[in-house]
């Protein structure tokens, strides 16, 4: 059962020694830190086979029992989101060593993987504290990766972010605070236990503490109105950097789904439509600044962010039905979303570097035009939820459980209508970036090119393309393999809703009543 | 003493809040400081405030104890909000290096108008 701990304890153990040991040779670095997140995407494997039994393992650190010690919990939905993390660390970890990104500035490998271990742990964890703690962790190393290789938009950018999720931290404590004086708890399943009993009229303090806490999520998750520090980080973060954060913004969106549905959720006198109430009006405005920046972006990496915010508007349109169809769909919108987003990062690192910078314009094509235009478009098309990738599936999967009639008309108005205008925004780019370049005469631009700084011009090679295409094999395999996914989903969210079958296998039966 | 102490939760919020909206960087690293200062003493009084109480539970007779909980809490806090100042520091200081200007508001897309901006200061 110590299995449990291992995707915190491996990258915590392998940090250290990447940073110390090994600071001075890269190659030995690279294969320590490939080794390491290739053998936790086995141990995701295992856990998620650990899991796929339906029964919520937990693990008691010291031994202490649960309300009173820090507990890991082992459901379907935390070894999903593992597997999730550790799959896209792989295809990023191997894209950044493969086009040198990591080698652009110091100890990327060892940020890397304390990112690593941040993320797995605010999946595993059942304590809202302790979810705070990882937060941190991750947070730190995300600043470290974020101003990797510096340079003076980036440094700046970085610290609007630094300044952002540390306000964020901040708010977190209060809403911990909050919770912990009007409960007695922050244990995610002593407060599914405790919440319930606590009538309406005295749950005042609870329901400050629900929706402060709904607001860090959200800052994590870019729900509107704080998405806005989305943007401006992940368009001048390094691309493999921005591929990681992919998952970022699902940590914030899995926070809101775990404690929202278990500690706040249905069937709680004092908070329940609580959250939904709140969530569904931010999502839905979420999709529309999406799509109105995707449209009007002047550049390819803020294109994509804003693609992000809408991917998690879509997401968390889904979320805030807060019903077991609408969670499923959300789950699988969920694994789209990242894989999706990763791969237009990676897809956009491969050209980006072959451009003089992002800007949308016209230019002399160049090398490999037909190649990267392939790989946007396939990439493009999943993240805008076009047949036959996995976005669409997701879109119909949220489209069909959204059917309860004071939402429909909200939600299918906006996911279709943001869905076309980021077609349409997609499609200005990749027209402008690989089709109307092509009439470019190169004669021309080789003479332009002279006084310039010379992009690298080497074609990719096939190591460079191939994380790209991981990420767009594995939303082929999300949409082939939708059905046995889909299972899995709905076992997934069946669990998340039982919230007696958590607290009891937490707690232990006596903790039930 | 509840007074005092919410009254001072209240006024070291309020302060870290106005330094944050100054956007520059010396300003808002003093109200983060500020702020994780307010929310420090927060935490520590959602265990209730008590006076001349151990943290320890006793095990002769019935001398009652303060809720030991969040004073481990408020370290953790402190010991997390005291490096990320520090890292904050740090970063703020390379990017006022990198950029010249202490300003933490500029957006990327205005880059091209500040270069000219900077150039005239």
């Amino acid at each position: 059962m110590h299995w449990i701990i291992l995707p915190v304890i491996l990258p915590a153990m392998l940090a250290p020694i990447l940073g110390f040991v090994m600071r001075h040779d890269i190659s030995l670095a690279r294969v320590a830190s490939i080794a390491g997140t290739a053998t936790l995407v086995a141990i995701a494997v295992g856990l998620t086979m650990l899991a796929s039994d339906g029964e919520t393992h937990v693990y008691r650190l010291g031994d202490w029992p649960a309300p009173f010690g820090i507990v890991l919990v082992l459901d379907r939905l935390s070894a999903m989101m593992v597997m999730l993390t550790s799959l896209l660390a792989l295809v990023v970890l191997i894209h950044a060593v493969v086009t040198g990104w990591d080698a652009r500035g110091r100890h990327f490998h060892a940020l890397f993987q304390f990112q690593l271990m941040g993320i797995c742990g605010a999946f595993l964890t059942g304590d809202v504290f302790n979810l705070f703690v990882f937060f941190e962790v991750l947070l730190i190393a995300s600043y470290g990766l974020m101003i990797h290789a510096g340079g003076r938009e980036r440094m700046q950018a970085g610290l609007q972010y630094v300044v952002m999720n540390l306000a964020g931290s901040t708010l977190f404590l209060f809403a911990l605070g909050t919770l912990y004086a009007s409960t007695g708890t922050l244990n995610i399943a002593d407060l599914a236990a405790k919440v319930p009993t606590i009538p309406a009229d005295e749950a005042a303090l609870v329901r400050v503490a629900a929706i402060l806490l709904m607001v860090v999520f959200a800052v994590k998750a870019a729900l509107f109105p704080v998405q806005f520090w989305l943007p401006a980080t992940y368009a001048n973060a390094p691309a493999p950097v921005a591929a990681l954060f992919a998952i970022m913004t699902k940590v914030g969106a899995y926070a809101i789904i775990r404690v929202h549905t278990l500690a706040f959720g249905p069937g709680t006198p004092g908070t329940d439509g609580l959250a939904a109430s709140w969530l569904f009006p931010a999502a839905i405005v979420t999709i529309a600044v999406g799509a109105f920046g995707v449209l009007g972006a002047k550049r390819l990496m803020p294109l994509i962010a804003f693609s992000i915010v809408g991917s998690m508007g879509t997401l968390l349109v889904a979320v805030a039905a807060f019903s077991p169809t609408a969670m499923t769909a959300a789950l699988y919108y969920m694994l789209h979303s990242t894989f999706a987003a990763a791969g237009l990062f990676l897809m956009a690192d491969l050209v980006v570097s072959r451009r003089n910078g992002d800007l949308l314009r016209t230019q002399a094509p160049t090398i490999q035009n037909g190649l990267f235009a392939a790989l946007f478009f396939g990439a493009a098309i999943a993240m805008a939820g076009m047949p036959p990738l996995s976005g669409f599936l997701g879109k119909l999967l949220i489209l069909d459980s959204l059917r309860d009639p004071g939402t429909i008309a909200w939600a299918w108005t906006a996911i279709l209508a943001g869905s076309l205008l980021t077609i349409v925004g997609f499609a200005r780019a990749g027209s402008t970036l690989f089709w109307k370049s092509t009439s470019v005469p190169v004669a021309s631009a080789e003479s332009e090119v002279t006084d310039m700084p010379e992009p690298a011009s080497q074609p990719a090679t096939a190591m460079e393309i191939a994380p790209t295409m991981a990420a767009i094999a594995l939303l082929i395999g999300l949409s082939v393999f939708a059905g046995p996914v889909s299972n899995y989903l709905e076992g997934t969210s069946a669990q998340l809703f039982d919230r007696a079958g958590y607290i009891s296998a937490v707690l232990g039966p006596e903790g039930e009543g | 003493m509840e007074l005092i102490v919410a009254s001072a939760i209240g006024t070291l919020t309020a302060g870290g809040v106005y330094l944050m909206l100054r956007l520059r960087t010396f300003p808002v690293i003093l109200g983060l400081a500020l702020l994780s200062y307010a929310v420090n003493v927060f935490i520590f009084a959602s265990g209730r405030l008590a006076i001349d109480m151990s943290p320890i539970l006793s095990k002769y007779g019935d001398a009652s104890y303060t809720d030991p909980l969040p004073q481990a809490l408020v370290l953790t806090a402190i010991v997390i909000s005291f490096g990320m100042t520090a890292v904050l520091v740090m970063i703020g200081l390379g990017a006022f290096l990198e950029a010249e200007t202490d300003r933490i508001d500029v957006a990327s897309d205005e880059a091209e108008t500040n270069e000219t901006k900077d150039g005239a200061a």
